[in-house]
């Protein structure tokens, strides 16, 4: 039973479309391990993923991946450098405590990062504040200020500039206007800041 | 363990199943163990469950704990009340699939449940060995398994299975042969016992010592040292439990009574439990073996083995897929011994799930039924035995 394409989400396909064939992967908060599923099946990439809850790591390795159990932010330090071709962090980062050791470790165990994010700077989230004067709430950031497990707010323009002041590269970067269900998408290639609600990024370790 | 045993209550089963005995280190071929002594001959009794397929690679070995034997799944007979002792997960259509796997499993070297033990006649005495026994370890117990696998025609195993000390076998096995063995899955178990695991094994071992009729271990034509034994599987089943699982379990509950008898009866449902636990133990279980197992346990150490120092190095050498799963509760191998174990697998690049599961059942809990473990094994069965045929 092979899954097509259009049945991962958006942003994951994007993601997927990114990775070599055959190569290895760390999945960093890999949920129920859809993107990790879709890549082992499709493009016969070996597959590791992190994540903290219980009930999603027994999920995917019952699906048969490999899952570990265990904080990410912990769990990157123990890799051999280079142990992977892609980490991956989809839809994570703005969840990070400290995103700029995140990376920097990312980048030491993996030849290549992959990380995704909403774009705060989306024009329904300026025109929230505007209008409303409250912090925004949108369905990529659905939660009050008080109860969301999203601790950080990013701009696809801070993240260039975050790779300039972290001392990482990016080599791709594709921004997307998409709900987070949505099998479908755009891709956003003019004002994308304003326009996009998730911005994809490929990096990689700045060359000396 | 074999409180917990009962039937399935899906009625799947693997049927009528019968015990075999496999004898090997024949004189002058002795088994030369890791304390330099040789033993033979040498018999483990031994059940397989399913068919071993053409390509001989769908071979999974279960190792048991302390107390358990070769009877994993099915009845002895038809008329038999109690099934094996992980009849919930081994069968067909179960998380160890018997319409898929070959399973093995042989009651260890140094128990009493067919295999050579203390309780075994000295062919050199002709009466029973009692302390005359070579203290063997958890890598001779592995030795004898692998002699088993080379009679049954096995070269590769899918997977190996164990938990408690069923778990230090499987993880001894990936260390001494470990381009034999495909996966593993250690459960509730650890690279070496802490000193609190040994000092509640020398606690029991010393209640079987002070026992009169033990007499150094010499009482098989006399009476047992039963009450010793007793007491050792007693305090084992405070181990096997937790604060939690005790507090549901007992609480302060008071036994066929309403108040205190102002004696020394037992009172409280948790001293009837303990007690029941016991008396019911020493029917079954021999105290050597008791003694001889739990030291082979308190010496195991990852970290000694093979010149390795480390818990990294040591798992330099294997070459295996894991499954590690660890129980919140278990207070016996608590899960910092099995994130242990996984780091040092992830710092050698090897392949390794692990899953912490939420249970207030303590260390027992890898027995009990659990849809969770269940769907554990058989995904991480199912994806090994997919990835050999590659």
């Amino acid at each position: 039973m092979k899954q097509k394409d259009n049945e991962i989400r958006f942003d994951l396909q994007i993601i997927a479309s990114w990775i070599e064939p055959g190569s290895k992967v760390l999945g960093l908060g890999c949920g129920e391990g859809e993107l990790l599923h879709f890549l082992k099946k499709n493009k016969g990439v070996v597959c590791t993923g992190i994540e903290l809850n219980e009930d999603k790591v027994a999920k995917c390795i019952a699906k048969g991946l490999s899952v570990l159990q265990g904080d990410i932010n912990e769990e990157v330090l123990d890799y051999p450098d280079d142990a992977f071709d892609y980490v991956i962090l989809s839809q994570t980062l703005q969840q990070i405590y400290e995103p700029g050791e995140l990376i920097r470790s990312m980048l030491r165990i993996g030849k290549k990062g992959v990380v995704s994010f909403p774009n705060f700077s989306h024009w329904s989230i300026r025109l929230q504040l505007l209008a409303t004067g409250r912090a925004p709430i949108t369905k990529q950031l659905p939660y009050d200020w008080h109860d969301t497990p999203n601790i950080r707010v990013i701009a696809l323009k801070d993240f260039r500039r975050f790779s300039k002041e972290t001392g990482f590269s990016i080599l791709r970067e594709v921004a997307i206007n998409t709900d987070y269900h949505e099998k479908s998408g755009n891709i956003i290639k003019f004002f994308a800041n304003l326009r996009a609600t998730y911005g994809i990024f490929l990096i990689g370790k700045r060359k000396q | 363990m074999s409180e917990y045993i009962e039937h399935d209550k899906t009625g799947l089963s693997v049927g009528v199943v019968d015990k075999k005995l496999f004898t090997f280190a024949q004189p002058p071929g002795e088994l030369t163990l890791e304390n330099g002594s040789t033993l033979g001959p040498v018999t483990l009794a031994y059940e397989t469950y399913g068919e071993l397929n053409p390509d001989r690679s769908n071979a999974v070995l279960i190792m048991h704990a302390l107390s358990g034997d070769s009877h994993v799944a099915g009845y002895y007979s038809n008329d038999e009340a109690k099934p094996g002792w992980w009849e919930i997960m081994v069968g067909p259509g179960k998380g160890i699939d018997t319409n898929k796997y070959f399973v093995v499993c042989s009651n260890i070297l140094g128990s009493c449940m067919g295999s050579t033990g203390p309780g075994s006649i000295n062919p050199k005495t002709g009466k029973a060995f009692g302390l005359d026994f070579p203290v063997v370890t958890i890598g001779d117990m592995v030795t004898a398994q692998k002699a088993l696998i080379n009679h049954l025609g096995i070269k590769r195993i899918l997977s190996l299975v164990g938990g408690s000390i069923g778990g230090l076998q499987v993880l001894e096995w990936c260390l001494r042969y470990p381009d034999m063995i495909v996966s593993a899955i250690p459960l509730a178990t650890t690279p070496k016992h802490s000193a609190l695991t040994i000092a509640f094994n020398e606690v029991a071992r010393q209640a079987i010592m002070a026992d009169p009729n033990w007499h150094k271990g010499d009482y098989y034509n006399g009476a047992k040292p039963d009450l010793g034994l007793a007491v050792a599987r007693m305090i084992g089943h405070i181990t096997y439990l937790s604060d939690e699982s005790m507090r549901h379990k007992f609480g302060r509950r008071l036994q066929d009574r309403s108040d205190f008898s102002f004696n020394f009866d037992a009172d409280f449902q948790v001293e009837s439990y303990l007690r029941y636990q016991g008396s019911k133990f020493v029917e079954r279980f021999d105290a050597n073996s008791f003694l001889y197992i739990t030291k082979a346990a308190d010496y195991f150490d990852l970290t000694r083995q093979y010149d390795s120092g480390s818990l990294v190095k040591a798992f330099s050498r294997a070459m295996a897929k894991f499954l590690v799963v660890s129980f919140t509760s278990d207070w016996l191998y608590p899960t910092y011994q099995s994130k242990a174990m996984v780091k040092a697998m992830k710092k050698n690049g090897l392949d390794v799930s692990f899953c912490e599961i939420e249970a207030d059942w303590g260390h027992d809990a890898f027995l009990l039924p659990n849809k969770r473990l269940t769907d554990l094994v058989k995904g991480f069965l199912e994806r090994v035995y997919d990835e050999t045929k590659r």
